[in-house]
């Protein structure tokens, strides 16, 4: 990796205020899961880096009767070990599928969504649209067995986040802070597709931190299902996260979240509207899941990622039949 | 001639029990120290730039920048400008400096010039491979066409292997330091006794001034005997900074793209026989790389060697990656999964059970009556009559279970190895070879061998090893090491004790051959009461202790029966398959294997479950991806390139089949038997699940739901 100025700070302010006004300038330090891959091969060469584990008022877990409030700084495994969490079963199983103790020791919620894509393009050098010289779409065009099959029009990566897909299925919203002051903005719309290599996939800005994440009370049935090659760590080929109102049997409303098979944790609108109003038979569940791929534009190699999909959300919606209502 | 022959088995005291291995503290602990951890004083640490081209000319290298930078001791242009690069991860110039981080940075500045040329990186489809395809002469033997036509039946299928690397702990390299006309050298290395001679070769220096160490090493799998290319530019860089020590290790990316692979392999074969399972006839069309120099044939029929119309052609096929190097048991696992799989095939076409048509076929093989017996041994294990259903009929449910069979064989005799034991006057036992453990064990066995033979508990055993001040003992390759080492140090130590013997004998009033070492004391055989304790015995020696030298000499070795070649081995898998996500569970593979003599039944059993470990990743997960745009490896790391943790494993139960006609044989390496049969059982399980073949390995999600749509991945 390349040299780089290191700071401490103990407070939000200062640690804005240590922060650039341009991606390059400096990079923001908590579990350094993400960071110190992306440093090590270059991907990352900031100028500074600004550790945030000091800053005491981005950790803890709070339930409030507004829903629950979970700082950046939360450690996978406080997350587990959380008994407020317990209550929402699609966060629990999306923070296990990080299957390593090392990851989840280290790893924290506000890491875990702005991590960035493991596209092997990108984690090469190609940039985050994996284009080379001749602006030939590698990812497009290429080995793209791990890559998009929803939203790949101009960017093909997968959105690596494990808890964004339950945090948006989940209705949450993240808070950010600035010099200028806080922002909320909800899950669903932190992450974005960038138009050109200069875009990020989030909505964070260079000189802004991500503090928190709340998720609004009322109550929920929700699961997460996550297809892995491995048992052990592994990227997810594909999620589904689900969370439903009920009204006795039937499905209030719905909102069903595709993970690790678009550039966003990727909203399956038609099987939501599939699921309203209706109960969680097999046949109900078997058309939710349908209609939670229609529409897929797959890859050359990753078609069979619209299977996993649909079995995702199939099993996740299984199980949300299976729990006790 | 002193006897050296093995205790018979009743009598044996140390061999034969399971102990932990004597390092196993030290590892656990940390305080074992790998070529990694060695540090001298003034260590300098290098990085090497590659080329992230797979095919190129090199116009200019521009190392200024690099030479500038403070920290930087030496710079070493290890490929001319004109020399063309034929692979991604050439080494084009190291750097070495006061921190790694200065060195890989100065490596940054580095300007290289190319001109870019075409690439073919990518076998799998021949028809693709063009001019890069070298076909080889085909091979006949008996009347293939005849036997076709006299066949009641014949199966057909497509097989294959991607090249997979060898994804060691530690990676290679080596810490080296000139002192004077000198070299200290550190290296990780499977053959400590060799990689000197070689390096002082390539810096054209006399073999003597080589001084080779190793305590440790994190294991090679077959890619770590030589000192390499970079061995001698590590030492040039020591040169060039005036002596100083250098330290060079691979990462991982550069590891995994120059540092060895295995080769692929594939191949269409087509098999005919008689409707009672008979093997007639047997045609091969197969293709394989391991980097520009193409790929060689796997040995195939596999173990069915015999079958007696036989065709066979085969394509060897170029591309722009790095070389092949040995990789566990060369060639067998690959040779053992296109033929296992070719008749599980001919079962099920036939409408046989398969385990019935390996076995009716053990007639083809080298031994025929240890097949049968392995098979049915293995069957028993797995539960094979109450699981094993036909092709397919897998009852209802997502999830699928099957049954698959694998057969293997190796040779494993002992390699050229010398030892020299020690007694001191005070009781002292020394065993000394230049040999090296990989983490096998051989540290330990080396011990029990010389504990049984002097009669005294392992701890009491001074096992040196890793110095090529020692003796000179053999390469650890093609499961050779156990059968040297175990010989040598028993020569060496029953002759040494021969010597004690002469000594001692007055005192207690008898001959030297009316005695034996046991539990710690030397005694009368006739008579056990009447002793002398070791040390007491020892004693005796006054000043000067006794050595003798012992030695395994390959070519003598079948006369004498203490190591000896040639093994079977059966495995059966079952897995299960989920047809909704397409990944597939090993649940269990039962292990059957034939070694010899077993010196150590842990660490025996340890090597079947270290085998069996890389047998799932082949078949599961595990394969080199290579770019056609770019012609770059997509997962020189160790995130895409998918080793299989351990919740993906599955049981492994072993069965080491020492029955007495085994045991009488001698001593049999076992590092690489167990390698060989797991892949085809494996795959064979899977087929046997869902009914269809997936040809290419490792059968991951997406080629398990295209053979189950009918589509090709």
């Amino acid at each position: 990796m390349e040299a780089f100025a290191y700071a401490a700070p103990t407070t939000l302010p200062e640690a804005l205020a240590l922060l650039g006004n341009q991606w390059g300038e400096a990079d923001v330090l908590a579990g350094g899961t993400d960071l110190l891959s992306l440093l090590k091969d270059y991907v990352h060469t900031p100028k500074r880096v600004v550790n945030i584990k000091g800053i005491k008022e981005l950790g803890g877990i709070q339930a409030a009767a507004a829903g629950l409030r979970i700082g950046a700084l939360v450690t996978l495994d406080e997350l587990l070990a959380s008994p407020e969490v317990a209550a929402y079963p699609c966060l629990v199983a999306a923070a296990r599928g990080v299957a390593s103790p090392q990851m989840r020791n280290m790893g924290t919620v506000g890491g875990d969504l702005c991590q960035r894509p493991r596209c092997w393009y990108f984690r090469a050098g190609y940039g985050i649209l994996a284009r080379d010289k001749d602006g030939r779409n590698l990812a497009r065009d290429g080995d793209n067995r791990y890559h998009a099959i929803f939203g790949n029009q101009t960017a093909c990566f997968v959105s690596a986040s494990s808890l964004g897909p339950p945090l948006a299925a989940l209705n949450a919203t993240v808070k950010i802070a600035s010099a200028k002051g806080p922002r909320e903005v909800p899950v669903e719309k932190f992450f974005l597709t960038p138009e050109n290599d200069r875009d990020r996939e989030n909505a964070l800005g260079p000189n802004e931190i991500l503090t928190e994440i709340l998720i609004p009370g009322g109550a929920t049935r929700n699961a997460t299902y996550e297809v892995r090659q491995r048992q052990s760590l592994d990227w997810p080929l594909a999620t589904a996260s689900v969370a439903l109102t009920m009204k006795g049997t039937a499905v209030g409303s719905a909102r069903v979240v595709l993970g690790h098979v678009a550039p966003i944790p990727w909203r399956a609108a038609a099987a939501e509207k599939a699921l309203a109003g209706r109960g969680l038979t097999t046949a109900n569940i078997e058309k939710a899941a349908q209609a939670a791929v229609e529409g897929a534009t797959p890859l050359a190699h990753n078609g069979y990622k619209v299977q996993l999909a649909r079995t995702a959300v199939k099993r996740a919606l299984a199980e949300i039949a299976r729990q006790k209502g | 001639m002193p006897d050296y022959s093995w205790p018979p088995t009743e009598k044996r005291r140390v061999m034969g029990r399971r102990l932990s291995r004597i390092d196993g503290m030290v590892k656990a602990t940390g305080r074992a120290k790998f070529g990694y951890d060695i540090k001298r004083p003034g260590l300098l640490h290098a990085a090497v730039l590659t080329s992230p081209y797979a095919a190129a000319r090199i116009t200019s290298i521009d190392t200024s920048a690099a030479e500038k930078t403070k920290g930087v001791a030496a710079v070493e242009i290890v490929s001319k400008p004109g020399t063309m690069v034929q692979w991604q991860g050439t080494e084009i110039v190291a750097v070495a400096a006061e921190t790694l981080d200065i060195a890989r940075d100065a490596v940054r500045k580095i300007k290289v010039e190319y001109e870019v040329l075409p690439h073919v990186v990518n076998e799998a489809d021949l028809a693709k491979a063009g001019a890069r395809a070298k076909p080889a002469a085909e091979q006949v033997a008996g009347d293939p066409d005849q036997a076709f036509k006299d066949a009641d039946g014949t199966s057909e299928g497509f097989y294959g292997l991607p090249v997979i690397t060898h994804c060691t702990t530690e990676t290679h390299g080596q810490v080296i330091e000139w002192q004077g006309d000198k070299l200290e050298y550190w290296p990780s290395t499977q053959a400590l006794s060799s990689v000197g001679p070689e390096l002082a070769k390539m810096l054209g220096i006399p073999a003597a001034n080589v001084h080779v160490m190793q305590d440790h090493m994190g294991v090679g799998y077959g890619s770590k005997f030589s000192c390499d290319r970079w061995g001698a530019f590590g030492a040039r860089l020591s040169k060039a900074s005036g002596g100083r020590a250098v330290k060079l290790f691979l990462d991982r990316a550069a590891d995994q793209l120059m540092a060895g692979n295995r080769p692929s392999h594939f191949a269409q074969i087509r098999l005919g026989a008689k409707k009672d399972g008979t093997i007639l006839v047997w045609q091969s069309r197969s293709w394989s790389t391991g980097g520009m120099t193409g790929g060689g044939m796997p040995p195939i029929p596999y173990v069915y060697t015999k079958i007696p119309n036989r065709r066979l052609n085969h394509t060897a096929v170029q591309v722009n990656a790095g070389g092949q190097r040995a990789w566990r048991a060369p060639n067998h696992p690959a040779a053992s999964y296109l033929t296992n799989c070719a008749i599980d095939d001919l079962a099920a076409a036939l409408k046989l059970d398969p385990l019935e048509v390996f076995k009716k076929n053990a007639d083809y093989t080298a031994f025929p009556e240890v097949y049968r017996w392995q098979l049915d041994k293995a069957a028993e294990m797995i539960g094979w009559k109450k699981l094993w259903h036909p092709r397919g009929d897998s009852g209802k449910g997502a999830v699928k279970r099957g049954l698959g069979i694998g057969v293997g064989t190796w040779g494993g005799a002992g390699h050229a190895s010398q030892c020299r034991a020690i007694i001191h006057p005070d009781g002292t036992a020394e065993v000394e070879l230049a040999s090296q453990d990989l983490g096998t064990g051989t540290r330990t066995v080396i011990a029990m061998v010389a504990a049984e033979t002097l009669g005294l508990p392992v701890g009491a055993i001074r096992v040196k090893i890793g110095d090529t001040n020692y003796p000179p003992s053999g390469s650890s390759g093609g499961s050779t090491t156990v059968g040297g080492v175990s010989t040598s140090t028993r020569k060496a130590t029953t002759d040494a004790l021969a010597k004690l013997l002469e000594v001692v004998a007055p005192g207690l009033g008898a001959q030297p051959e009316e005695l034996e070492a046991v539990g710690g004391v030397i005694r009368l055989k006739a008579s056990p009461a009447k002793s002398i304790p070791w040390k007491a015995a020892c004693k005796k020696l006054g000043v000067s202790p006794i050595s003798a030298m012992g030695e395994n000499n390959p070519k003598l070795a079948p006369k004498e029966g203490l190591n000896t070649g040639g093994v079977a081995g059966a495995q059966i898998a079952d897995v299960s398959v989920d047809t909704e996500t397409g990944v597939v569970r090993l649940n269990r593979l039962a292990v059957v294997q034939d070694c010899g003599l077993i010196i150590n039944p842990k660490t025996a059993e340890s090597q079947c479950y270290g085998a069996a470990h890389m047998s799932v990743c082949a078949a599961l997960c595990e394969e080199r991806i290579m770019d056609d745009i770019t012609g770059r490896m997509l997962n020189p790391n160790m995130e895409f390139y998918k080793l299989a943790g351990m919740p993906d494993i599955g049981e492994i139960i072993v069965y080491l089949d020492i029955r007495p006609e085994h045991d009488k044989r001698g001593v049999i390496g076992l590092g690489e038997p167990p390698v060989v049969p797991g892949i085809g059982a494996i795959a064979n399980a899977v087929t046997n699940a869902i009914g269809v073949r997936i040809s290419v390995v490792p059968m991951t999600a997406d080629k398990v739901l295209a053979a189950l749509e009918g589509r090709k991945a």
